[in-house]
């Protein structure tokens, strides 16, 4: 068997897949959350509720409903989508005056109300949630066993990110989204609706975090409190990253999760760690993030 | 009242009357065992306010937001145990040691986050806080997902601390102690600093002051602040858990300080009373509105108090942002003030 610094290749490269899952979802929540704070100002701690809520309905589609993945790989996104419209609108929207801070705080809450109802029915043991049929099984490439949904889940979040990527830089929607964070004022005095936009861009963001919820679900165990953890080391990628560039989100995302499944084989009691260390490191060396730039 | 009015205003040195006030509060808090107060519950009170007035003397007085804080609430609840239970050093010196390995806790952190500010240094000390708290789910020190268990009370220079009532009087002492240290730190020339960092910090570094050695200095004050109260929370419940060290530990002194009002003296002493009753007490609310209402949900609302904390933080963000006590000051001062329309 072919080996590479004394560990099977196989297992190696298994690691390094579930690496790239997780960076998916890294990716796809840090470009959210930079998104959403390009417009609104705010950071969302509610993306992993929001990413909770997606897994859940994916679960719950199949479990009240009997519909099925692709059923909700699209509802899910859009159900949670409206969620976001109604947060931005009833809530978020008194804060834009405020310091930053209030806008953490609120989403924070809203999460804990989140977690608090969906553990007040559900408790916090995780519910399973099945592969789909047509994902099942793996694929032999030869030098490893490829798992076909997670690189079902590792292709998607690219052609998403790449998605977003391409709606923000290279549309006309995208340069007047642009604009609108750079001087939301100007652009309203151009005869763009900017509040309008900013509620369409919480409410893409949600949907973008619901999205990754329903790929996460087969992949992981559906439970009330699988966002949370989430959140806090999307923070860690977000500050490692910085908030500048949407690509600059997405590489740090991918790039973490490999780092974190790399770990895993080679040290794995610092696997949960290792992403804040580096993020420690970042700091260190070049306190304004990889890609980012001093607000 | 308007003349005291006027006059406190005059002669600036007539403000200290809040200590008269203070002096009042802790002797009424001092009293409360003789009218039935249940000593354990206050002594819990007292450990999660004094953890809210550390954090607020970085929220209400520099203007900086960590997320983290849990983590040196634990830190100095383990260090604190292991040193009495497992060392077996006297009491003092026990959470004296808690205390200091806080501080250190809290001078790599800050060191690390000051690096950053606003909504970005908040993100850091939260990240932080959970590698911390992950060392702690691993470690062996920390007895995992058992906590820390039966950590010995000992003795306070001499006082044998196994009855109740001492401790309440020897935990009553250490608070009056660190509140003082608070009041004399925010109320010095350096907490003068750091106000002005908070309202402009650019302006407070043209003025010639190294903001980043203010900034510090505040957060490791605050951290071993934290760090004493939660080696007193260990000496009074006797055992350290992974609880004190979660994210959702550093959300709770948030909104102690939020609900009590943040920047003010005695808001966070409020906000840990009416949070840690609500914990107390909310599975009997959750009782009686079952009974009022039919609904068998409600019974379980003991078991999600994070969804009712949860709304408390969203109404007090939304609508009520000065909280307990600096919404009664602020409607107290607008009276004075428009009693004395001179000014």
């Amino acid at each position: 068997m072919t080996e590479l610094f004394g560990i099977p290749l196989p297992a190696l490269l298994g690691q390094l897949l579930l690496g790239l899952v997780n960076g998916s979802f890294y990716a796809l929540l840090s470009l959210g959350l930079a998104v959403i704070f390009g417009m609104l100002n705010i950071i969302n701690f509610a993306h992993g509720a929001l990413y909770m809520i997606g897994a859940f309905l994916a679960w719950m589609g199949l479990e009240y409903l009997g519909l099925g993945y692709w059923w909700m790989l699209l509802l899910a996104p859009l159900a949670v989508g409206l969620l976001g419209v109604l947060i931005e609108r009833l809530l978020l929207q008194w804060l834009y005056k405020l310091d930053h801070l209030y806008g953490l705080l609120l989403t924070f809450g809203i999460t804990l109300v989140a977690e608090g109802a969906f553990r007040s029915f559900y408790g916090v043991s995780g519910q399973p949630y099945p592969v789909p049929d047509a994902l099942h099984g793996a694929t032999n490439l030869g030098f490893m066993i490829l798992p076909n949904y997670r690189a079902w889940v590792v292709a998607v979040s690219l052609v998403v990110c790449l998605g977003v990527w391409a709606l923000i830089e290279k549309t006309s929607l995208g340069a007047t989204l642009r604009a609108g964070t750079e001087n939301p004022r100007l652009v309203q005095a151009f005869g763009v609706n900017v509040p309008r936009m900013v509620t369409l861009t919480y409410a893409g963001g949600a949907a973008l975090a619901a999205l990754a919820g329903v790929l996460a679900a087969p992949v992981l165990q559906v439970s009330p409190l699988m966002g949370s953890n989430l959140i806090i080391v999307v923070f860690a990628v977000v500050v490692i990253g910085g908030m500048g560039s949407i690509l600059g989100s997405i590489l740090t995302g991918l790039g973490l999760g490999v780092i974190e499944g790399l770990t895993k084989v080679f040290y794995p009691e610092a696997s949960n760690t290792v992403v804040f260390v580096i993020m420690a490191i970042v700091l260190l060396l070049r306190p304004a993030g990889l890609f980012g730039r001093e607000r | 009242m308007r003349a005291a009015a006027s006059a406190a205003m005059a002669h600036p040195e007539l403000r200290q009357s809040p200590l008269l006030g203070y002096a009042a509060l802790f002797l009424g808090i001092a009293m409360l065992p003789a009218f039935g107060a249940y000593p354990i519950f206050v002594m819990k009170v007292l450990c999660y306010a004094l953890f809210a007035c550390a954090f607020n003397l970085l929220i209400g007085f520099t203007g900086l937001l960590s997320f983290g804080h849990a983590a040196f609430l634990g830190t100095a609840a383990y260090c604190a145990g292991h040193a009495l239970k497992v060392w077996g050093w006297p009491t003092p010196l026990g959470l004296a040691f808690g205390a200091a390995a806080a501080a250190a806790a809290g001078l790599v952190f800050g060191w690390l986050a000051i690096r950053r500010s606003g909504i970005y240094f908040a993100m850091v000390t939260l990240a932080l806080s959970q590698m911390l708290y992950f060392v702690f789910l691993q470690s062996p020190f920390t007895g995992g997902e058992d906590g820390l268990q039966s950590v010995p009370r000992g003795d306070f220079l001499g006082l044998p601390l196994a009855n109740d009532l001492t401790l309440y009087y020897v935990v009553l002492a250490i608070f009056i102690a660190a509140f003082w240290l608070i009041y004399r730190t925010v109320h010095s020339p350096f907490g003068q600093v750091l106000t002005s960092i908070r309202e402009n910090e650019a302006r407070a570094t043209s003025l010639g002051y190294d903001v980043d050695r203010f900034k510090l200095v505040a957060f490791v004050l605050s951290a071993g602040l934290a760090g004493l109260a939660g080696a007193t929370k260990t000496l009074v419940l006797g055992f350290a858990t992974l609880t004190d060290a979660l994210w959702t530990t550093s959300g709770l002194v948030i909104l102690m300080t939020l609900v009590g009002g943040m920047g003010t003296m005695v808001g966070p002493i409020v906000g840990a009373l009416v949070i840690i009753a609500l914990e107390n007490k909310i599975g009997d609310v959750g009782r009686t509105l079952a009974e009022w209402t039919d609904i068998a949900w409600f019974n379980s609302l003991g078991e999600s108090v994070t969804l009712v904390t949860g709304l408390i933080f969203i109404a007090c963000v939304l609508a009520f942002r000065r909280g307990v006590v600096g919404e009664l000051s602020y409607r107290w001062r607008r009276r004075a003030e428009r009693r004395a329309p001179g000014r």
